[in-house]
């Protein structure tokens, strides 16, 4: 077993230093995320202009992973739609939790996250990589008018 | 048994080494690297005897028990209240009426919230927890005085991880009805002075209920010396199997107690009109018990009473003394539960890398910590932090796999520093 395998360089800089990290104030959507197993929670705030993700911030405390993954969501989905984000999500999830194989397509499609696969070798991690994307998806759709601060 | 006599001399490196070949799992590897198992908090391992004990108990007695008047069912009664009785006597329990056999602590706890505290608790009575008490003996109270209409109070616990007699004389009144702290704390270590509290409680004529979950395996427990009122335990805390469990009660309360839950052999005569209640302790074990569990149990006391409760604390002692000194060397390590009184438990946490990824780098090497919240959230609010690793001893343990965990937590800051 290769721990970089896991821990990444990539994982372990954005663990480091995560980007986008603390409360954005003129968010137009936000949620708080909870790891009951582990305690980890965090909030993700998202700017969201005409259907499209223009800011994305995020602040709380969590392992490694939990933290990278958000730190790198919080890169990878400025400037997407809300249904270009909605199929990322889908398509992250499904490889991490095992229901869809990493092919070059799938590889590709992930860009950069493609690091966060390791996960599926530690399938008590999984949620740790996806705490964010869940919280995230929760900010934008499940409780929208509850959390808009418009 | 020489439950008199104290011997806590040194426990040599062979005398180990030789207690470490009763446990089969011991001499596995994880990842390719022997087993380091630092998680006996959580759950402890089990021996030879107590494997065998119930895989005995499978092949040649199975069969249900109080009710059959075959040999199979004789013979597993019979072993099921010599388990009983050997339960008994290694709590020190007058009678084997006091001794109610549960799925586990948390059954435990809950049957006394339930019987004890729904038909006792009144709007304005108080029930008193400690900070420092695992989930399970904070939830249950909190439903029932939720029921009742009572209060629940907290003795707060210091920086340190202790809770002070001052605090718990302030805090037990006339309306304190009810106190229910931990022997043990899971998530600290701390060793609680429930002797002194049974007393300030029982001024006032408050009953207490000790959680000795974490307890029973690193330190003597005698209920008639402590006079607690309820003490509850798990079996694989303390190298029994999982899902058994014991409810140590004061004979005349159980006697008072409604049953908990209905159902077969906690019932003399069954009629639409009207049930009557079976004995103690059956009043309090419905339906088919965990027959093989509580016999493995009884095997792992006898095991215990051998090796001498004295024996193991006395090593555990030394091994978290040594932990504790080597921990201190990490750059970034901040102790978390730095009682006095302590036993078997190093919680900990390490500035920049969270206890998870700590739990897995150890995993990596073979070695096994407990990495969260322990279930003792309010713990970890009152220390600010969201998680800890925690190293958990029990006497099978070694000053090397001590040095094998340091290792591994240097290779950790390595990583993430």
């Amino acid at each position: 077993m290769d721990l970089r395998e896991l821990y990444q360089d990539l994982i372990v800089d954005h663990n480091k230093r995560p980007r986008n990290f603390g409360k954005l104030d003129d968010a137009t959507y936000f949620a708080e995320g909870f790891n009951p197993l582990c305690g980890d929670q965090l909030t993700v705030y998202l700017y969201v202009d005409a259907e499209r993700v223009t800011k994305v911030q995020f602040e709380g405390e969590g392992c490694a992973i939990s933290t990278a993954s958000a730190s790198m969501m919080t890169e990878i989905l400025t400037g997407k739609t809300i249904a270009e984000a909605d199929a990322l999500f889908e398509l992250f999830h499904q490889v991490l939790i095992g229901e869809k194989e990493l092919d070059d397509d799938t590889t590709s499609k992930l860009g950069k996250l493609a690091v966060l696969t390791g996960v599926r070798a530690y399938p008590s991690r999984v949620k740790c990589a996806t705490l964010a994307w869940h919280t995230c998806q929760g900010a934008l759709h499940k409780k929208q008018e509850a959390i808009s601060t418009e | 048994m020489t439950s008199t006599a104290t011997n806590t001399a040194p426990v040599s490196a062979d005398q180990v080494t030789t207690w470490r070949a009763d446990f089969p799992i011991l001499q596995t590897q994880v990842h390719g690297k022997p087993l380091v198992y630092l998680d006996n908090g959580a759950t402890t391992q089990k021996p030879q005897v107590v494997i065998d004990t119930v895989s005995r108990y499978y092949e040649t007695t199975n069969s249900n028990i109080h009710r059959g008047v075959h040999h199979l069912s004789e013979m597993a009664t019979v072993d099921y209240e010599n388990a009983r009785a050997v339960i008994r006597r290694f709590m020190g329990a007058a009678s084997d009426k006091e001794v109610i056999l549960t799925s586990g602590t948390t059954e435990s706890i809950n049957l006394v919230a339930n019987s004890w505290g729904l038909d006792n608790l009144k709007a304005g009575d108080e029930v008193l927890v400690t900070e420092m008490e695992h989930h399970s003996n904070i939830v249950p109270w909190q439903m029932v005085t939720q029921r009742t209409g009572a209060v629940l109070k907290v003795v707060p616990i210091n920086d340190a991880g202790e809770i002070s007699l001052e605090d718990v004389r302030q805090l037990i009144t006339e309306r304190t009805k009810f106190v229910a702290i931990s022997h043990l704390s899971n998530a600290l270590g701390t060793i609680n002075p429930v002797k002194e509290v049974i007393e300030l409680a029982h001024q006032v004529g408050a009953l207490v209920l000790v959680d000795g979950a974490q307890a029973i395996a690193h330190t003597p427990v005698d209920v008639a010396d402590l006079d607690c009122d309820f003490y509850a335990f798990s079996g694989h805390k303390i190298f029994g199997p999982t899902g058994i469990g014991v409810l140590y009660g004061k004979q005349a309360l159980l006697e008072a107690m409604p049953p908990w839950q209905g159902g077969g052999d906690m019932i003399r005569i069954v009629r639409f009109d009207g049930s009557q209640w079976n004995d103690l302790p059956y009043k309090f074990e419905a339906g088919t018990p965990n027959i093989a569990g509580a016999i493995g149990l009884g095997a792992a006391l006898d095991y215990v009473t051998e090796i001498g409760i004295d024996r193991i604390a006395a090593h555990e002692g030394l091994l978290l003394d040594y932990a504790q000194q080597q921990l201190a060397t990490i750059p970034g390590l901040t102790p978390i539960g730095t009682a006095k009184h302590k036993a078997s438990i190093a919680s900990f946490v390490v500035k920049h890398v969270h206890a998870h990824d700590l739990g897995t780098i150890l995993d990596s090497e073979g070695i096994a910590i407990r990495a969260g919240h322990h279930c003792a959230m309010p713990v970890m609010e009152h220390f600010g932090v969201a998680a800890t690793a925690r190293a958990s001893f029990a006497f099978y343990n070694t000053l090397e796999e001590v040095d094998q965990l340091i290792l591994g937590l240097n290779k950790a800051v390595e990583m993430f520093g």
